[in-house]
């Protein structure tokens, strides 16, 4: 029998995140990705949650040096996408359960590697 | 208290054929901890979508995988499609699901061979890849490649395959699939593989859904999540139901292959059946403007792909999220309590695709 698959996005406040992300985890969603796309002066950061193939879209908006609370400690295997985050975009994601300050990717360039970054970079290797 | 040592695992590997690095916090040879790191071949294709335009990326996202490059090409032609709401013919649509298999096919024997050569059992691993062969020789005769396709665009196929080769291939499916039964049946009850494998780095099922497990990793834990489900290509025409296990361990998630494979040449099999007669694609106007989640299941689980286009030539943003990239935590958290010796099958079982988490 073929599902049918349903997607949604809705934008989230930074203060939100925690709650929204919290709410889909007690409604049986699981985790499909975090990611990141530059707009310019902004960055739009996609939570992307699935439960029986309805996809739910939180997308949180924020500026350059906006520090980002991390959901890995509602989602454990979020800390994957919050360092990759990190590592490509130069997005401070505070509180990540395994944070590898800037070396979860090893590239030669130093992070942020994308160059669509925007904004100083506040991120430092340890 | 064992004293606690950091052994390194990868980059550089004998089961490894790609980078990937693990410290592994061992007491005695037990692992206690493990810390993953990627990024040796970066490759940074995702910020390639903005020099390419959105028609030529197909041939960067085949790229992204040597193995599964097919369905990269088609989770990204999917997803301009929705954007563009491009109705692909009928025939395209099987030609896709036809090769989609294919894809998978050979992606399952050739990590059964790697698995079987990380247990150690060598004329098994050589028997894998002697049946993966011919089905490289398939796609190499249907498509002209047998690593990179190029058949699948944005709008349908490149190319067609003739009544005279689809016949060809329905009488070959059968004493294949006796071929590929046969190899399946030492992985699934030879005594040797069951001993190495049953009751190893058991994930449960609550694990797996909470850690983002996809593919046979999610499966053979018992998560029946398979986005074959949703019918995309022909699979809805055809019918699908994903192979569940339910023990979560190494041999759970080899025996989700095996029997993936015998589902996936069932597939291949009345996809020739019910093949429609009709166009290999449409023409393709304008230029995409709006946003996607492209999902498509790949021998390794779920790939997903995200496609922002603004209305111009070039995209705005493509997010690629693979499989094995999802199947990270899973693997950090099955490996604690292996065996220093156990750890490359383990690995192993999440059949990781460090060319594609690299995208």
């Amino acid at each position: 029998m073929t599902v049918n698959e349903e997607q949604t996005t809705i934008s989230v406040a930074l203060e939100d995140l925690t709650r929204e992300v919290e709410a889909l985890h007690a409604g049986g969603y699981r985790l499909v990705q975090i990611g990141c796309t530059g707009t310019g002066e902004t960055y739009e950061i996609n939570y992307s949650f699935d439960k029986d193939y309805q996809y739910r879209n939180l997308r949180l908006t924020v500026e350059p040096e906006t520090e980002i609370p991390s959901i890995s400690g509602i989602y454990w295997g979020a800390f994957v996408y919050e360092n990759e985050m990190h590592d490509l975009f130069g997005i401070p994601v505070t509180g990540i359960n395994i944070d590898f300050k800037g070396t979860f990717i090893r590239t030669a360039e130093k992070y942020p590697f994308s160059v669509t970054r925007s904004g100083g970079d506040r991120c430092r290797n340890a | 208290m064992p004293e606690r040592i950091v052994v390194p695992f990868g980059p550089q590997h004998p089961v490894l054929p790609e980078p990937i690095h693990l410290d592994l916090v061992l007491e005695d040879e037990t692992v206690v901890d493990v810390v993953p790191s990627i990024g040796y071949i970066h490759r940074g294709l995702e910020q390639l979508v903005q020099k390419r335009e959105f028609t030529e990326y197909v041939y960067v996202a085949e790229r992204i995988c040597g193995i599964c490059s097919f369905m990269h090409a088609l989770c990204y032609s999917q997803g301009i499609e929705h954007i563009m709401g491009i109705e692909v013919p009928d025939r395209a649509k099987y030609l896709r699901t036809i090769w989609s298999e294919c894809s998978r096919l050979h992606s399952h024997l050739l990590w059964l061979g790697l698995f079987a050569d990380g247990m150690g059992f060598e004329n098994l691993f050589m028997r894998s890849w002697q049946l993966r062969e011919s089905v490289l020789d398939t796609l190499e005769d249907t498509t002209g490649g047998r690593v990179i396709q190029g058949t699948c665009k944005v709008g349908g196929v490149r190319r067609d395959i003739g009544q005279e080769k689809l016949d060809e291939m329905h009488r070959a499916l059968d004493p294949f699939e006796e071929e590929c039964r046969d190899l399946g049946d030492i992985f699934l009850n030879d005594d040797t593989v069951k001993y190495r494998l049953q009751g190893l780095s058991v994930i449960s099922k609550d694990d797996a859904y909470a850690l983002g497990a996809v593919g046979p990793t999610a499966r053979a834990s018992g998560v029946p999540v398979d986005h074959r489900e949703t019918g995309y290509a022909a699979y809805g025409d055809l019918g699908f139901k994903p192979v569940v296990e339910t023990a979560g361990d190494c041999y759970a998630r080899c025996a989700v292959r095996v029997k993936e494979i015998y589902a996936s040449i069932d597939l291949i099999r009345r996809a020739i059946d019910q093949i429609p007669e009709g166009a290999l694609d449409v023409k393709v106007k304008g230029t995409p403007d709006g946003e996607y989640f492209s999902r498509v299941e790949q021998p390794r689980g779920e790939v997903v792909h995200y496609l922002r286009g603004n209305g111009t030539k070039h995209l705005a943003r493509a997010r690629i999220r693979t499989p094995t990239l999802a199947n990270i935590p899973p693997l950090v958290k099955m490996l604690p309590g292996a065996q220093l010796a156990d750890v490359p099958v383990v690995v192993l079982s999440i059949d990781p695709c460090i060319s594609c988490t690299e995208r």
